[in-house]
């Protein structure tokens, strides 16, 4: 678990935690750290075989996530309707921003699985494809709620009307 | 871990809940506002004043143990009973326009008895104004004011006293009951013209006395039982007669000669009539111009004017012979003689006080039987505004020692009405309202630093127990005494009538010119008089108008400079003829104190301020003489040098309703010898253009409709539902002209539906170029009209269907920006803001559509926004003197009967055949606008509002907002319960937030 993440906590301990808190306490009676660590070195080679596979598997799984995303979002858009209110324009802000957040946080999500032996150049780039996806979705509701001005009213409207060169004035007599 | 997750996530959804909850609630107190009006917010932001006019008749109902009351008939054709004590009216009648009252009579002590135009009358219940009968007397040929006269006695044996009329030479008896005809008798005869009746109860006889041709007196004695002529004398005169005026009493009657030298008396006796000539310089009166007998009925007496002296004559009853008891120099009012008890009279006079000018101070006179005895002697001083006396009215009243005490009913110089006792005005009542020439609006001055709101309204304290009583009211826990108490605080708030500018700009001074020379500035918080001035220089020497105001105008008013005060501009046109044609005078708008009068040389035709202004602010004026020359003013150096750049764009037009014609007329040059008189203004020469004639036999002008100089448009596309663009046909210049079929002027039914015909035209006045025609066939007027915008709305009558029309023609530029793509207009390659000359090719399209209408309209006018961003109302005066607004939506020449989605989403209503009506929609509410004449609409500071002044006889002022207030919350919003939501959900929170605190520790310690 994070440590601390979401909770409000000040402080915590975790005791679950196997790491010695100190070089310099002696382990204690009965426990011998070296033969801990023979253990694992032995498997080592074919364990590191399978995290790799499995770290590109994962990989790929992080970039197929917005995939699902997608269609929920189009479900979700679709049933919202064409009307500009407040859950039309919700739905289609957060449209738009899911796929500009988790492009920000792209490295984040292919951190874990960034190592030697393991390509997420091209799970990354499914990543992209498919945010990109998403966006394009986001951007095609807001044209569709008539928000993107690639209409000429929406660049004139607010046009103030234009001067007059000339003046009349007068009427019907004052008599 | 879990549990503890799971409860701070039920501790976010309470609190999600709650501001929820409170969302809704403030969203709900949003959105409460209402088009229509409540019965409990009558009174709080508009208000109605009621008027009566000019009086001109009066009479008084003090006998008796009933309510003392006087009934006054007005020049505006009114018929009021008012509190004696207070000046309310009791009851009010207005009749119609063509019906004055010319003879107001009390019967039987509980009948007020009207004859209007000599064919109609009419009995009124005294205590609460009923119509117990109405009779029709046949009109009859003559001119002369018809008279009537209520009979002391019953002549058909009713027990109710019956009446005579004399209407042109005709007599007739009515009965007092129901207003049969008893007899009627025609007492015409050859070159006989009768002009008054007298009666005589006791023989039980009336006479008609009146001229024979123009040298002549005769006298017709009728019985009044039978009503039959039963005999006549005449007596000839030397001299011939000025037949204009005949003063008759019971025992003579008298007129002037043809030459104004003489007073030619004859004496009524039993045994015949005896003619008197006595010439006026014997009565050592020397006459200045013709003399003028004066209608005033004094008992053994006459009054006549000579110039500014007002003379008194008594006549000796039975000689005929004539004495002057009397004569006044200046401002005079006389009043009728009053039979007080033991069968005296005595009359008022009421006189300007020598050196009183200045203080406008008047000494009243009460004269006994004997012309020299003064039985009542006071002196008054009235408000400088109110002017000279010009009428006064005299009652008696019994005094605790049994002596007779009088009271002066006095009508102002300014229509105003007062009542005048012991020397003091008892009340005064503002008739000069009930006849409002023109209104404009200025703004109040700007808050001093040192006023504070807060420190007028109340302190926090009290404003939080306003609002907590107000909440009680809300949910229905508040006792009566409290709501009345809300109701109270709401109808009396204190910053509703504070003399400065408030924020949203609902604080203004309506300033209304009247008809007699007055111009007043009323609060548009609660309608009081802030300041009013008789303006001096339209004033005659002794009072009177000499010169009938026309016009105001706006000639300055300040936006920079703050501290400058506002000035309007008063036009006047002298009534009669005179050496100078029109006159201006300049008012200060704060104070109501006149800066400067100028009388012109020139008649002015027209008169409109220039879209420019000088350095102070001043806006420069075209005034246009009769010969279609322009003179500037103001008359300085700036003005001009700022004129004659822009010379060559000034024009102006002129419509003669009469002749048919349009006239446009371009400025040409400066006449330099006008620089010498340039305080009249600059002259210019002007060059007429272009003239559009309508055909005479087929087309008369029946309206044009202008825009409002001042008006404001946001925007000039108009964006559409399918997000395509229509654009406006802004042209300033723009004006309608509706003309009917001159046979169908007038009455309905003058002229069948083939022949009757509306044509509506647009006219750009600039060019006299007609951008649109449209006939509507089988249409008739009156046309009533309304340009703003690029629109047009006018209302007139279908002769086939037998049903008001209204049409509505929008105006849009197709040239404006063409087929521009989106990328051109993104990059602003478009010309939509190059500036709009009538000169250059347009393509107006015009879209019209036509729709029944319920009403006859009596005006017809648009709400004004400050920004224009706002949709518009039509403000309609109806017949039945209401204001009704009409959206401006219900008028859009884009419905159709199946309007596409896009269009429902613009808000595109589908078509109906007829504009529905809500009685929502009446501004007025229950109120009428007694002769509804005009609807003035004043942009407030806030965008979403509009303030509304309705006059005619009576005033109304109430603010409307079309699209709703959507720029402030409404006056009923309950902050107190806003602050105490807040104030709960903090509260909320706090707790949720120890509880969640503690349960997280407990969660830990699991």
């Amino acid at each position: 678990m994070e440590r601390g993440k979401g909770s409000g906590r000040k402080w915590a301990v975790d005791l679950c935690d196997a790491v010695p808190s100190s070089a310099s306490a002696r382990d204690p009676i009965g426990f011998s750290r070296s033969t801990l660590d023979l253990e694992e070195s032995t498997s080592g080679k074919q364990k590191k075989d399978n995290e790799a596979t499995w770290k590109q598997q994962k990989a790929w799984e992080a970039a197929q996530a917005p995939f699902r995303n997608l269609f929920m979002m189009g479900f979700m858009m679709w049933m919202a309707g064409n009307t500009v209110h407040l859950f039309s324009i919700g739905i289609t802000f957060s449209a738009l921003w899911q796929p500009i957040s988790a492009l920000q946080g792209i490295s984040k999500v292919f951190d874990p699985f960034k190592d030697a032996r393991t390509d997420i150049l091209l799970p990354k780039l499914l990543f992209i494809a498919m945010n990109f996806a998403a966006l394009g979705l986001g951007l095609y509701k807001l044209n569709s709620l008539g928000l993107l001005p690639t209409h000429a009213s929406d660049w004139v409207s607010s046009l103030p009307p234009p001067q007059a060169v000339e003046f009349s004035g007068g009427g019907l007599p004052l008599l | 871990m879990a549990h503890h997750r799971q409860s701070l996530n039920l501790q976010q959804q309470q609190q999600q809940l709650l501001l929820l909850l409170a969302f809704v609630f403030v969203l709900g107190f949003l959105t409460s506002s209402c088009h229509a009006l409540y019965e409990d917010q009558v009174g709080v932001w508009d208000w109605h004043q009621q008027y009566i006019g000019r009086v001109k008749h009066a009479v008084f109902q003090t006998q008796g143990s009933g309510r003392k009351r006087v009934v006054v008939a007005t020049e505006q054709n009114a018929l009021a009973s008012l509190n004696l004590r207070t000046g309310e009216i009791y009851w009010r009648h207005v009749l119609g326009e063509s019906d004055p009252i010319d003879v107001l009579e009390l019967a039987s002590g509980k009948y007020v008895m009207t004859l209007s135009g000599g064919t109609n009358v009419r009995a009124w219940h005294l205590p609460d104004g009923v119509l117990i009968w109405e009779a029709a007397i046949p009109s009859s040929k003559g001119s002369n004011p018809p008279r009537l006269v209520a009979l002391p006695v019953d002549i058909d044996y009713d027990k109710i006293n019956d009446l005579l009329v004399l209407s042109g030479s005709v007599l007739t008896a009515l009965s007092g009951q129901d207003g049969t005809t008893i007899w009627k008798v025609d007492i015409s005869g050859k070159d006989v013209d009768i002009r008054d009746v007298i009666v005589a109860t006791e023989e039980l006889k009336a006479y008609g006395v009146g001229f024979i041709g123009d040298s002549g007196f005769t006298v017709i004695e009728i019985d009044l039982q039978a009503g039959t002529i039963t005999d006549r004398k005449t007596a000839m005169t030397s001299e011939t007669l000025s037949v204009t005026e005949l003063l008759v009493s019971k025992q003579f009657a008298v007129a002037l000669d043809s030459k104004g030298t003489h007073l030619v008396t004859v004496s009524i006796n039993a045994n015949g009539l005896t003619v008197l000539e006595t010439a006026l310089s014997s009565l050592s009166l020397n006459a200045v111009g013709l003399p003028k007998l004066l209608p005033t009925k004094l008992d053994g007496a006459i009054s006549l004017a000579l110039g500014d002296l007002t003379a008194i004559v008594a006549v000796d009853p039975t000689s005929g012979e004539l004495r002057t008891v009397e004569t006044l120099v200046g401002a005079v009012a006389v009043s009728d003689s009053l039979s007080v008890a033991n069968s005296k009279h005595s009359v008022a006079i009421i006189q300007l006080l020598e050196g009183g000018h200045s203080q406008n101070t008047f000494s009243l006179h009460v004269h006994g039987e004997d012309w020299t005895e003064v039985v009542q002697k006071e002196t008054v001083k009235l408000p400088s505004h109110r002017g000279h006396v010009q009428k006064v009215f005299l009652n008696a009243y019994l005094r605790t020692d049994r002596t007779h005490g009088f009271r002066a009913l006095v009508v102002g110089e300014d229509d105003s009405l007062l009542l005048l006792q012991q020397g003091e005005i008892v009340w005064t009542r503002e008739d000069e309202l009930a006849s409002i020439v023109d209104a404009k609006s200025a703004e109040l001055p700007l808050e001093r630093d040192g006023v504070s709101v807060a420190e007028v309204e109340h302190d926090l304290a009290e404003w939080l127990k306003g609002h907590f009583l107000k909440l009680k009211a809300t949910l229905f826990l508040a006792s009566a005494d409290e709501i009345a108490a809300v109701q109270e605080s709401r109808l009396n708030q204190a910053d509703k009538t504070k003399l400065t500018r408030d924020h949203n700009g609902f604080r203004k001074l309506l300033l209304v010119l009247t008809k007699s020379g007055k111009l007043l500035a009323l609060h548009t918080g609660d309608g009081r008089i802030v300041w009013s001035l008789l303006i001096p220089g339209f004033r005659a020497p002794h009072g009177g108008p000499q010169v009938c105001p026309e016009k105001l105008l706006l000639w300055q008013v300040p936006h920079q400079h703050a501290e400058e005060r506002p000035e309007v501009l008063v036009l006047g046109k002298s009534c009669s003829t005179s050496d100078f044609p029109a006159v201006l005078s300049w008012v200060d708008a704060y104070k109501g104190i006149e800066l400067h009068t100028m009388k012109l040389s020139y008649p002015v035709t027209h008169a409109f301020g220039l879209p420019l202004t000088d350095s102070s602010e001043q806006r420069l004026h075209l005034f246009v003489d009769d010969q279609a020359q322009a003179h500037l003013l103001p008359g300085s150096e700036e003005s001009l040098d700022l004129f004659l750049k822009q010379k060559d764009n000034a024009y102006f037009y002129e419509v003669d309703r009469t002749k048919g014609i349009i006239e446009g007329y371009g400025i040409k040059g400066l006449v330099e010898s006008s620089r010498q008189t340039s305080s009249e203004g600059y002259l210019f020469e002007t060059e007429k253009l272009w003239s559009v004639v309508f055909p005479e036999e087929t087309e008369s002008i029946a309206t044009v409709a202008t825009r409002r100089p001042d008006e404001v448009v946001h925007t000039q596309a108009k964006v559409l539902g399918n997000r395509e663009v229509l654009f406006k046909y802004l042209n300033k210049n723009m004006i309608f002209v509706a003309t009917v079929t001159p046979k169908s002027v007038g009455l309905l039914g003058a002229a069948s539906p083939e022949d009757s015909t509306v044509v509506a035209y647009l006219i750009d006045t600039v060019t006299g170029r007609i951008l649109h025609r449209v006939t509507h066939p089988s249409m008739q007027g009156p046309v009533h009209a309304v340009l703003s915008e690029n629109w047009v709305v006018y209302h007139y009558f279908n002769l086939r269907n037998h049903r008001y029309e209204m049409s509505v023609l929008e105006t849009y530029d197709q040239s404006r920006v063409g087929d521009k793509g989106v990328m051109q207009l993104m990059l602003g390659r478009h010309n939509a803001s190059a500036p709009l000359s009538s000169y250059s090719s347009s393509n107006v399209e015009v879209k019209g559509q036509s729709y029944f209408f319920t009403y006859t309209v009596k005006t017809l006018t648009v709400t004004t926004t400050a920004r224009g961003i706002t949709s518009k109302q039509l403000l309609l005066g109806t017949v039945t003197d209401q204001v009704l607004a009409l959206d401006k939506r219900l008028l859009d020449p884009r419905r159709s009967a199946t309007p596409t989605p896009s269009e429902r989403e613009e808000g595109i209503l589908p078509l109906t055949d007829a504009i529905p009506i809500s009685p929502q929609g009446y501004l007025t509410n229950g109120y009428q606008v007694e002769g509804l004449r005009g609807i003035l609409t004043i942009p407030a500071r806030l965008e979403s509002t509009c303030l509304v002044f309705a006059y005619g006889l009576d005033l109304f002022y109430t603010r409307t907002a079309p699209s709703r207030t959507y720029d402030s919350l409404t006056e009923d919003f309950s902050y107190a319960l806003l602050l105490m939501t807040i104030v709960a959900l903090l509260i909320a929170i706090a707790v949720t937030y120890v509880l969640a605190e503690r349960k997280e520790l407990a969660e830990k310690w699991k």
